[in-house]
């Protein structure tokens, strides 16, 4: 068994040198002047990971796309903000509210992201902030949810996203969070599927080599939502996660599930100390 | 496509006369290229923006013809001659005849 | 479970084997050159054309063109299946004959600008754009 996966993950890892690509670069990603934090030391939790720092997945991209993310112009992902500044303003549902009566502007959630995943009281649960922010959209507005993963909360969480940028990743795993930051941690380690890969197989085991013609790396979440050149929209973390699963031939979870809940907030642990960089740009 | 196409224009608000202005516009659209297929095999129709334009004052800066193979959501960064001050107005044609439209206006002095 | 060394095996040799999709050069990239230029000789060098070597991917590969004093400059992929790509006409305010954009490539091919220069004539760029494809990761 052990033999085998090994084999797998051999075989889908192509040398570096194979195209101009190597290691993770040094460059410094500043956006509109701000200077963000890429690499850091790894969180105290990490300690036995096999890994001397956490890395932003910025650094494994070609340096066209990395210029795509240092201008707020020239990321596409920033149309979908727009988009969401009018539905932030835009009344629906029987209370008739909008996300603006109750919050004010977007500005109002700075920090929001660097700390979702969050135990939330009342409720009893982790939430991430899509859960949230159809909570509000049920519970505060009376308005129908978005899909989890839909192109509309995609856009949202960006708006929401774009507040905190720059702020350190700092999501709590100690007290409530704890039991699902566990189980989050366990599916990060469990091998799925026909390939028996697990997420630290590639992202922890394998990043900075290639794999076919992807540039691996660590599959930080610091800068969701991402502008995806493959599909040129913004990606959701959990829709990110799909595709990753389904690589390894497994059945994947689903969005929104309490599997990719708790798998969120162990992953957002891992960078815990990067910068909050979305909505970044990805291949 | 006409609903939730937005554009984004970049140009300075102020310019010397006859000095010379970086311009970046954006517009969300699929850009469907019409050669990709559905899951049950049939080709999506074509539905691109097929021109763009931008004058200042009504004289021309860029006119430029575009295919199926510009990227969704269509970029594109060019300079312009500010001449006096005035009105730079930016144009987007869809294949299903809806127009989108944006204007700038930039000061001289 | 029956993951077999042979899947293992065949999955190693498509990592190789996919890094780059060659694609054949189609005709139809010729006759919208002939198109522009009416049949006119097209020099080489007189513009420029800004492309990466390689594509990280194939949908939205940045390029830029330039060419001092050109009243138009068009852009061909010569391996999509329909070439065309854009065609730029510089007006009486361009502040330059410049201009950049994104572009899709179907796979590895020549990327080719034909600038209309201010005589008349014509002027042709070509570059070579590697398009890799990400294997995994969704
Ligand atoms: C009727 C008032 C109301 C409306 C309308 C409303 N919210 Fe909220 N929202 C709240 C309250 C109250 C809280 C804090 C209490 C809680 O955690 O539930 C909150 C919390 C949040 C949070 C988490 C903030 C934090 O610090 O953890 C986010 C994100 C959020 N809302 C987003 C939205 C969005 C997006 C919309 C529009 C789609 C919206 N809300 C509409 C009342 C509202
Ligand atoms: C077979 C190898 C493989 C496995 C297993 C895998 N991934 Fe990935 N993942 C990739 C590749 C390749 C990419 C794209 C390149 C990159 O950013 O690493 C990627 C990208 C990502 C990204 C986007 C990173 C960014 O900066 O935008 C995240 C997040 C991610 N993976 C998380 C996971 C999680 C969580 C798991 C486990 C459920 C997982 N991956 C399993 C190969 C893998």
């Amino acid at each position: 068994m052990k033999f085998k996966a090994l084999t797998a993950i051999a075989a889908l890892m192509v040398a570096a040198p194979a195209l101009t690509f190597a290691d993770p670069d040094d460059d410094t990603l500043v956006i509109e002047g701000q200077e963000m934090v890429t690499k850091t030391d790894l969180p105290a939790h990490m300690e036995d990971a096999n890994m001397d720092m956490i890395m932003s997945g910025w650094h494994f991209r070609s340096d066209e796309t990395q210029a795509l993310q240092m201008d707020d112009f020239d990321n596409p992902g920033m149309i979908f903000v727009d988009q969401a500044l009018d539905n932030w303003e835009s009344v629906e549902g029987s209370a008739g509210k909008s996300c603006a009566s109750c919050h004010e502007g977007p500005e109002s959630l700075a920090g929001v992201r660097a700390t979702y995943p969050k135990w939330n009281e009342d409720a009893g649960e982790v939430r991430t902030i899509a859960m949230q922010v159809n909570s509000c959209r049920t519970e505060n507005m009376g308005a129908e949810p978005y899909k989890y993963d839909s192109t509309q909360m995609a856009a949202m969480e960006a708006l929401i996203t774009l507040q905190s940028r720059g702020m350190p990743v700092d999501v709590a795993i100690d007290g409530p969070a704890a039991e699902t930051w566990e189980k989050g941690q366990e599916i990060y380690y469990t091998r799925y599927g026909q390939l028996e890969l697990s997420c630290a197989s590639c992202h922890e085991e394998n990043y900075g080599n290639m794999i076919r013609a992807d540039h691996l790396s660590q599959g930080q979440i610091n800068g969701f939502p991402t502008y995806r050149l493959k599909n040129a929209k913004l990606n959701t973390v959990h829709g990110r996660f799909k595709g990753c699963v389904r690589d390894t031939r497994a059945e994947t979870f689903s969005p929104g599930s309490p599997e990719f809940v708790a798998l969120e907030l162990y992953v957002a642990s891992r960078g815990n100390g990067l910068s909050v960089e979305g909505p970044s740009v990805r291949n | 496509m006409a609903d939730g196409v937005r554009p984004r224009v970049k140009a300075p608000r102020s310019a010397e006369a006859g000095e010379v202005v970086t311009i970046k516009t954006l517009i969300s659209h699929k850009m469907e290229s019409g050669q990709r297929k559905n899951k049950d095999g049939s080709v999506i129709p074509r539905s691109i923006i097929n021109r763009f334009t931008c004058e200042f004052n009504g004289t021309s800066v860029l006119d430029v013809k575009m295919e199926p193979a510009i990227s969704t959501n269509p970029y594109f960064e060019f300079e312009a001659t500010i001449p006096e001050a005035g009105d730079m107005k930016f144009t987007w044609y869809d294949d299903d005849g809806s127009v989108y439209e944006d204007t700038k206006t930039i000061k001289v002095g | 479970m029956d993951f077999t060394r042979r899947d293992t095996l065949a999955l190693g040799a498509g990592a190789v084997a996919l890094t780059v999709l060659p694609f054949r050069v189609n005709a139809a990239g010729e006759d919208a050159i002939a198109e522009f230029t009416g049949g006119a000789d097209v020099a080489e060098g007189g513009v420029n054309l800004d492309a990466p070597e390689i594509a990280e991917n194939g949908n939205t590969v940045p390029i830029s063109v330039s060419a001092e004093g050109a009243s138009a400059i068009m852009v061909l992929a010569m391996g999509n299946p329909t070439p065309g790509v854009a065609t730029f006409n510089f007006g009486e305010l361009a502040g330059s004959q410049f201009a950049s954009t994104r572009i899709r490539l179907a796979g590895t091919q020549d990327v080719v600008a034909i600038a209309k220069l201010a005589d008349g004539s014509f002027a042709k760029a070509t570059k070579n754009v590697k398009v890799t494809i990400g294997g995994c990761g969704g």
